[in-house]
C-alpha cells in the first residue's frame, strides 16, 4: 500500500488551539464532557463523530458563539475567556454558508474588511486574491442568489480567508453538496489549506471526508473525545469498538487476554487462534475479555490450491455485488458472527457461488486488539 | 394506479379538443379569482370610475351639468382651505407612519429575536385591543387626553402642571397619537414576519466577520427586514391620509383632515363634483407619496451596505 502523502507544508509542533478540560452542560445534559485537545499550527484537524457527539458545540466554542461551562480555550497562546466572537482571530465557514443575500459576491467577501478601513485599492486587491484562491475570479458582481451550491461554498470560504484568520473553522462545509462535487471539494480544500498554511478545524460526520483531508482526527462520541490520531492510525488502530465501527466496516471477534505486557498483548480467539498484537495506547483492561478486529478488505480470498501462512476456512453465505468490489459474508466454524470480506472483482470474486467452501488469508499485522 | 395514469392522457386530450379554452392555465386562474374579481369590480372599480367622472362635471343646484370641466381641480389645488387640509393630511399620515414603524420595529424585533417559546402568546397579546371596536378605542383616547382626562389628572397629581392643559386634545397631535396607537398592530405584524425570515446564521456570520451587535444589526438585520418596513409604512400611510373618524372625534377644529372636507362636499355642501375632485387629487398624491416612500427606503437599504 502506498504511504499517504503527508503535508509538505510547514507544520510546526506549536499549539495553535489549546482546549483544556472543557465541559458544556445544558441542564443535566453534557454536550461536551471534559474535553482536552491541542491542535497544532498549520494543521488540518478534523472533529469526527455522529450527530450529537459535541463536535459542533466544540467548534462553536472556539468561534465564540458558545461559552464553556467550565474549562478554557486558548488560541495562539491567548486565552479566549470573555472575548466575543467578533474579536477572535478565527473565522468560520457555516454549514448553510450564510451568504448575505442582499450583497453580491464581492460585497460578501469584502464584508469583514470594511471594518479594517483599508484603502480602496488594497481592499479590492485582497478581495480579488481571495476570489482567485477559490477559483471564483470574474464572478465578483454576481448576486448571491444567482450562485450554485458549490459557488456559495467557495464564497463562504473566500469571505473567511480574506480576513487572514489564525484559524479557519469549517462546520460540515461539504454536507450540502452532491457526491461528485463533495469529492472534488475535498481535494480542493486540502490543496487550499496547504497553500495558505492556516490551521483548519473541520467538523464532519463523514469518516471518508475526515480520512481524506486531515492531518489528524479527533473521534468523538457522546461529548467525549475517544481518540486523537492521524487518519491512518485511526483507521488501522482504533482504540475501541465504537471508533472502529464508525470508521467503516470491521469484523469483531471475541478474544480472551492470555498475556499482557508493556507493548503487546497475547489473545486467544476462536477462529483466529492465539494472536500476539500491539497493545493500543489507551488500552484499558476490562477483566479478561477483549475484542479482536479485522477490516473486511484485509481478508483475502485464497483461490484453488494457494495457501497462506495465516488462514481461516468457512462457507460463503451471502454475496453482494458493488461493481468494482464484492462483499462476501463468510461463516467460520466457531465464530458466533460471520465475517464480512471485501474482495476486488479482478479474479472473479463476483462469481463465487453462495454456499461454496472458502479459505481466507490474513496478515496478523492487520489484527487489532481493542478494549471490550 | 397504472391503469388510471395510462388512461388519463387520452381523456385529457379529448377534453382539450372539446374546449381548449377551458384547459388553459390562464383561464383556469381567472376562473379561480373571478368571485373576488367581480366583487372588486362592482364595489371598487365602478365607484372609482363614477367618482372620476363626477370630478369633471359641475353641480348645478340639484342637477349635475355633464359638460367637461377642470374647474373642480382648480379649486381643489388652489383654494387655500383645501390645500391646507391636504398638506395637513399628508403631514399627519407621514408622521403617523414614521412614528408607528419606529415604535413597532423594536416590538417586532423583541418578539422575533427574544420571544422564545412565547412568540404566539406575544402576537396574541398584541391583537387584544382589536377585541373592542375602533370607536371605543378612539373614545378612550378622549378619556386619556381630555381636559379632565387621565393624563391631565396624572400630571397634576405629580405636580408637573398646576392646571389641566387643553393642548392635549382637539388638535393634530391628538390625531397623531390616536392613529399611531390604532395602527401599531398593522405595522408590527409585517415587520415581525420579515424579521422571522432573517436567517440567524447571517447575524452570526456578520459577528464572525468582526461586527458588534449594533453593526451587524445595521448591516444585516435591518436591510433584510426592509420589505417588512416598507409594507408596514404603506399599510399605515395609505389609509391614514383618508381617515375620517379619528379627526372627527379627537381632532377638533385644528385636526380636520381632507376626508372630513370630502365628506362635507358629498353631504352638507352637496357638491359631489368638488368632493370627487378632492378624492381623486388625494388618491393621486397618496400614490405618489407611497411610491416615494418605497424609493427612499430602498435607497437607505443600499446605503447600509
Amino acid at each position: 500500500m502506498l504511504e499517504r502523502v503527508q503535508s509538505e507544508r510547514m507544520q510546526s509542533d506549536r499549539t495553535m488551539i489549546d482546549i483544556r478540560d472543557v465541559t458544556r452542560s445544558y441542564g443535566s445534559f453534557k454536550a461536551l464532557d471534559n474535553a482536552s485537545l491541542a491542535i497544532r499550527e498549520g494543521e488540518f484537524f478534523s472533529l469526527l463523530g455522529p450527530s450529537g457527539c459535541g463536535k459542533t458545540t466544540l467548534l462553536r466554542m472556539i468561534a465564540g458563539f458558545d461559552t464553556p461551562t467550565s474549562g478554557s480555550i486558548a488560541v495562539d497562546g491567548q486565552p479566549m475567556d470573555g472575548i466575543p466572537a467578533n474579536r477572535r482571530p478565527t473565522n468560520m465557514v457555516f454549514q448553510s454558508y450564510a451568504i448575505f443575500p442582499h450583497l453580491n459576491v464581492e460585497q460578501n467577501v469584502a464584508y469583514g474588511l470594511k471594518r479594517l478601513k483599508l484603502d480602496a485599492g488594497e481592499e479590492k486587491r485582497r478581495v480579488e486574491e481571495a476570489l482567485a484562491q477559490v477559483s471564483l475570479t470574474g464572478l465578483g458582481k454576481r448576486r448571491a442568489t444567482e450562485l450554485s451550491g458549490g459557488q456559495r461554498q467557495r464564497v463562504a470560504l473566500a469571505r473567511a480567508l480574506v480576513m487572514r484568520p489564525k484559524v479557519l473553522l469549517l462546520d460540515e462545509p461539504l454536507s450540502a453538496l452532491d457526491k461528485k462535487l463533495r469529492e472534488q471539494m475535498q481535494v480542493e480544500l486540502r490543496r487550499l489549506q496547504q497553500a495558505v498554511g492556516i490551521t483548519f478545524v473541520l467538523v464532519t460526520h463523514d469518516q471518508y471526508e475526515a480520512l481524506a483531508m486531515s492531518d489528524r482526527i479527533a473521534v468523538m462520541f457522546g461529548g467525549r473525545i475517544a481518540q486523537v490520531a492521524s487518519p491512518k492510525e485511526i483507521y488501522q488502530r482504533p482504540v475501541n469498538r465504537q471508533v472502529a465501527d464508525f470508521l467503516g466496516g470491521m469484523n469483531f471477534v471475541k478474544a480472551e487476554i492470555v498475556e499482557e505486557n508493556g507493548a503487546s498483548l497475547v489473545l486467544d480467539t476462536l477462529g483466529f487462534g492465539r494472536v500476539r498484537t500491539d497493545k493500543p495506547k489507551a488500552f484499558m483492561r476490562n477483566g479478561g475479555a477483549a475484542t479482536l478486529g479485522i477490516r473486511p478488505e484485509r481478508l483475502r480470498v485464497l483461490w484453488d490450491n494457494a495457501s497462506a501462512k495465516f488462514e481461516v476456512a468457512g462457507k460463503v453465505v451471502e454475496r453482494h455485488y458493488f461493481g468494482e468490489i464484492t462483499h462476501l459474508i463468510v461463516e467460520i466454524p466457531g465464530l458466533e458472527k460471520p465475517l464480512s470480506v471485501t474482495e476486488t472483482n479482478d479474479f472473479g470474486a463476483d462469481d463465487i457461488p453462495v454456499g461454496a467452501p472458502i479459505r481466507l488469508a490474513y496478515d496478523p499485522e492487520a489484527l487489532v486488539a481493542m478494549a471490550d | 394506479m397504472t391503469v388510471a395514469a395510462e388512461g388519463s392522457p387520452p381523456l385529457r386530450m379529448a377534453g382539450a379538443r372539446r374546449n381548449p379554452l377551458l384547459q388553459s392555465e390562464a383561464v383556469q386562474g381567472f376562473a379561480l379569482i373571478s368571485p373576488t374579481f367581480v366583487y372588486a369590480l362592482i364595489l371598487l372599480v365602478l365607484p372609482i370610475l363614477v367618482v372620476i367622472a363626477h370630478s369633471f362635471w359641475t353641480q348645478n343646484y340639484l342637477t349635475i351639468d355633464h359638460t367637461f370641466t377642470l374647474e373642480n381641480y382648480r379649486i381643489a389645488l388652489t383654494e387655500p382651505i383645501y390645500r391646507d387640509l391636504l398638506w395637513r393630511s399628508l403631514y399627519i399620515s407621514l408622521t403617523v407612519s414614521l412614528l408607528t414603524v419606529a415604535l413597532a420595529y423594536p416590538i417586532a424585533y423583541f418578539i422575533s429575536f427574544h420571544g422564545g417559546r412565547h412568540k404566539s402568546l406575544w402576537l396574541f397579546l398584541i391583537t387584544i385591543p382589536f377585541w373592542t371596536s375602533y370607536l371605543l378605542r378612539v373614545m378612550s383616547w378622549k378619556v386619556i387626553l381630555g381636559y379632565n382626562g387621565v393624563l391631565n389628572s396624572g400630571l397634576m397629581g405629580l405636580g408637573i402642571i398646576s392646571e389641566p392643559s387643553d393642548a392635549l386634545l382637539y388638535n393634530s397631535t391628538a390625531v397623531i397619537i390616536t392613529l399611531t396607537h390604532a395602527w401599531a398592530t398593522f405595522a408590527i405584524l409585517p415587520i415581525f414576519v420579515s424579521l422571522e425570515k432573517v436567517d440567524r446564521t447571517l447575524v452570526e456570520a456578520a459577528t464572525d466577520l468582526g461586527d458588534g451587535p449594533l453593526r451587524s444589526f445595521l448591516r444585516v438585520t435591518l436591510p433584510l427586514s426592509a420589505p417588512g418596513v416598507i409594507s408596514a409604512a404603506l399599510i399605515v400611510m395609505i389609509p391614514t391620509v383618508g381617515d375620517y373618524v379619528t379627526p372627527k372625534l379627537v381632532g377638533g377644529k385644528d385636526g380636520v383632515m381632507i376626508a372630513n372636507a370630502i365628506q362635507a362636499q358629498f353631504g352638507k355642501a352637496s357638491n359631489w363634483p368638488l368632493g370627487a375632485a378632492l378624492s381623486v387629487t388625494t388618491m393621486i398624491i397618496v400614490s405618489l407619496m407611497a411610491g416615494a416612500t418605497v424609493l427612499v427606503i430602498r435607497a437607505l437599504q443600499r446605503l447600509a451596505r
